[in-house]
């Protein structure tokens, strides 16, 4: 791991490398009221100068009132959309005299860098690593794109409301492996970041770079600025102890919290799409209109889905209530058996889409306060 | 995914109303993979979506697969309506089966319901192939009407290997098995408890009552097994659609041991 300090006038410097490099580069802008991650041509394309205010269905972005470029926390959508596509084909078959004959999907999209990726996300892309590659059947092109992928994460200075990274040990601080680390450190001595680099593509993309070593001061001022947004998450509202939760929510199965949160949910599927870690999808055969030529699309789905669970006859799980409760003990309880590990990261977004103001830790506070064990 | 290997109908029997046998082979011919008793591919008509249907026929027939399936959607419709030399998209086999090696040397419960006899045929046939490897074995089948029951020309040859009983809701004048559900005949037939396995496969209402009455007969969880059915669009783990419980069930089943997954047996909507 080497330390070492980039102005913020050189950011862009950063951007061009991974260009040059053949990488192509998303990280977050600002899209009308609101961050999210789209492709990036320069450092001007960042949200510089705004943070969002985040709470029950709630999402502002307001004036920073500074000049930082990742003073927001989470953008709206997750990385996985880059990584595992809403809607990608899988095959094409042509049916010609009676004879089926597949045609397999190539892959040939160019290498990514994000730039902006926090903690929690880091966790969650390594979360679907572990759906996507690690089991019995590997997903060949999430394999492709994540063994090429370049990260660039940065360490939160700052918590939303609704962010319980600290709940669910999944951040402040950047643990996991990245590329590079940027931390922004804005002070009399001026607006840099402190960047660590921790591979050696980390290296090769940052030896063309203006660096600076970075002080003791630089690395204890990051460390303090760290602090800062854990010390937020920790005197927050959402800060609570998740080790005992696996138990008991497949304790409670039939718990009167399940259907008090049903009687507000809309079962819109909001938080199943704007959750970084969730994958379930569908896969859908068409076919055009000469009847000869069929495709086969995969495309994400949710759980609050009715023809989710459609067995001949009907859906299994009819009910809103059905349907919250298996999207809430899979993420963090079910997950648990089947990847060992939860399936959340506190980054809070399903608290802040959800239409209906519903709010993860609420719910798991309610089951707890009704825990007949 | 990957694409599905190309297979040739070989033919097309019509078991009961809507309900069809066919036999597929690989277009390019050879063999194909072999399979275990319990465990499904899934079969994709031209167009018309793809879906996990059990192997039905015996492990030991080479070259050929049989799958037995109910047209009651889009995706059963096409698949039942093909003909021989018809060509279909399989992959597979997928899943975890019934227990073939804790089955050896103990008596055989063989549970089923309706359409859920096609899985357990694989089974049924390893044990007339051999029934000197069992202590002995029954065959417990219940369905609607005697003319919706499925494999009955089949069953003759059965009966050698198995004491079959045969019940249906409803009776027409010549029928001569029992009347009402399954658990009836189960609940006075003679087998060695202590050393019983039950295999269970049928609607869900029918394997709970089935689970209730091999309990109070005195089988142990641990060696009662049923076969869930859930919506499933990959087979690999990845749709997410077959979670239950903690469970995948096209990879953790759709055959599980009901002392594992007791728990979430009995939830409603799950």
């Amino acid at each position: 791991m080497r330390t070492s300090i980039l102005a913020a006038a050189d950011l862009d410097e950063l951007i061009q490398s991974l260009k040059a490099a053949g990488y192509q580069v998303i990280g977050p802008v600002r899209d009308d009221a609101a961050v999210v991650y789209d492709d990036i041509n320069s450092a001007t394309d960042l949200p510089r100068g705004w943070v969002d205010e985040q709470e029950k269905g709630h999402y502002r972005l307001l004036p920073a009132g500074d000049d930082r470029y990742f003073g927001y926390t989470v953008a709206a959508n997750a990385w996985k959309r880059f990584l595992n596509p809403p809607r990608k084909r899988l095959w094409r078959v042509v049916r010609q005299d009676g004879k089926l004959q597949f045609i397999p999907e190539s892959d040939s999209a160019p290498p990514l860098a994000f730039i902006g990726v926090r903690s929690c996300e880091l966790h969650a892309i390594h979360i679907q690593d572990r759906v996507l590659i690690d089991g019995a059947h590997c997903d060949e092109g999430y394999r492709q794109r994540r063994r090429h992928l370049f990260t660039v994460a940065v360490n939160c200075t700052r918590a939303a409301a609704t962010c319980f990274c600290t709940s669910m040990h999944t951040g402040p601080r950047v643990e996991l492996q990245s590329d590079l680390v940027l931390t922004e450190l804005l002070d009399e001595h001026g607006h840099r970041f402190l960047l660590e680099t921790g591979t050696d593509a980390g290296h090769r993309i940052t030896a063309s770079l203006p660096l600076m070593p970075a002080t003791d001061d630089d690395t204890a001022l990051a460390e303090s600025r760290i602090n800062i947004a854990r010390e937020q998450m920790l005197a927050g509202p959402r800060q609570f102890d998740s080790s005992g939760i696996h138990n008991l929510l497949f304790s409670n199965m039939e718990s009167p919290a399940w259907d008090a949160v049903a009687e507000r949910c809309l079962s819109c599927a909001n938080c199943t799409l704007a959750c970084p870690t969730c994958f379930c999808f569908a896969v859908e055969d068409t076919t055009d209109l000469t009847g000869d030529h069929a495709e086969r699309w995969q495309r994400w789905d949710s759980c609050f889905n009715g023809a989710f669970s459609h067995v001949h006859g009907g859906s299994v799980r009819n009910s809103t209530r059905a349907r919250y409760r298996q999207w809430m003990t899979h993420k963090l309880a079910g997950w648990v058996d089947q990847f060992g590990q939860s399936g959340c990261v506190g980054c809070g977004r399903c608290i802040s889409w959800c239409p209906a103001g519903i709010d993860i830790t609420e719910q798991l506070q309610a089951i707890a306060e009704g825990d007949a064990s | 995914m990957n694409p599905p290997a190309i297979f040739t109908v070989l033919d097309r029997r019509e078991e009961i109303p809507h309900t069809v046998t066919l036999r597929i082979q690989p277009a390019q011919g050879g063999t194909v993979t072999p399979f275990a008793p319990g465990q499904f591919n899934m079969l994709y008509g031209f167009g018309s979506g793809e879906v996990p249907i059990s192997f039905s026929g015996a492990t030991a027939e080479q070259g050929y697969y049989s799958h037995t399936l109910r047209a009651v959607g889009k995706s059963t419709e096409a698949l039942a309506r093909l003909q021989p030399g018809d060509q279909l998209g399989v992959r597979g086999p997928f899943g975890r089966g019934w227990p073939m090696d804790q089955l050896a040397g103990r008596h055989v419960l063989i549970i089923a319901g309706g359409l859920g006899l096609a899985p357990l045929q694989p089974l049924i046939e390893a044990i007339v192939a051999k029934p000197a490897d069992y202590l002995g074995a029954q065959l417990f089948y219940g369905g609607r009407r005697p003319e919706e029951l499925l494999y009955l020309a089949r069953m003759a040859a059965w009966r050698d290997a198995l004491n079959v009983e045969l019940t249906v809701d409803m009776a027409s004048r010549d029928w001569s098995g029992h009347v009402g559900v399954v658990t009836g005949p189960l609940a006075s037939a003679k087998f060695p408890a202590s050393n019983t396995v039950a295999v269970v496969c049928g609607p869900e209402i029918m394997m709970r009552f089935a689970v209730r009455t091999l309990q109070q007969r005195g089988l142990d969880d641990a060696s009662i097994y049923l076969s869930m059915e859930r919506n499933m669009h990959c087979a690999l783990g990845h749709c997410g659609r077959c979670q239950w419980g903690p469970n995948f069930v096209c990879k953790d089943g759709p055959v599980f041991r009901y002392s594992d997954i007791a728990p979430w047996f009995h939830v409603r909507e799950l």
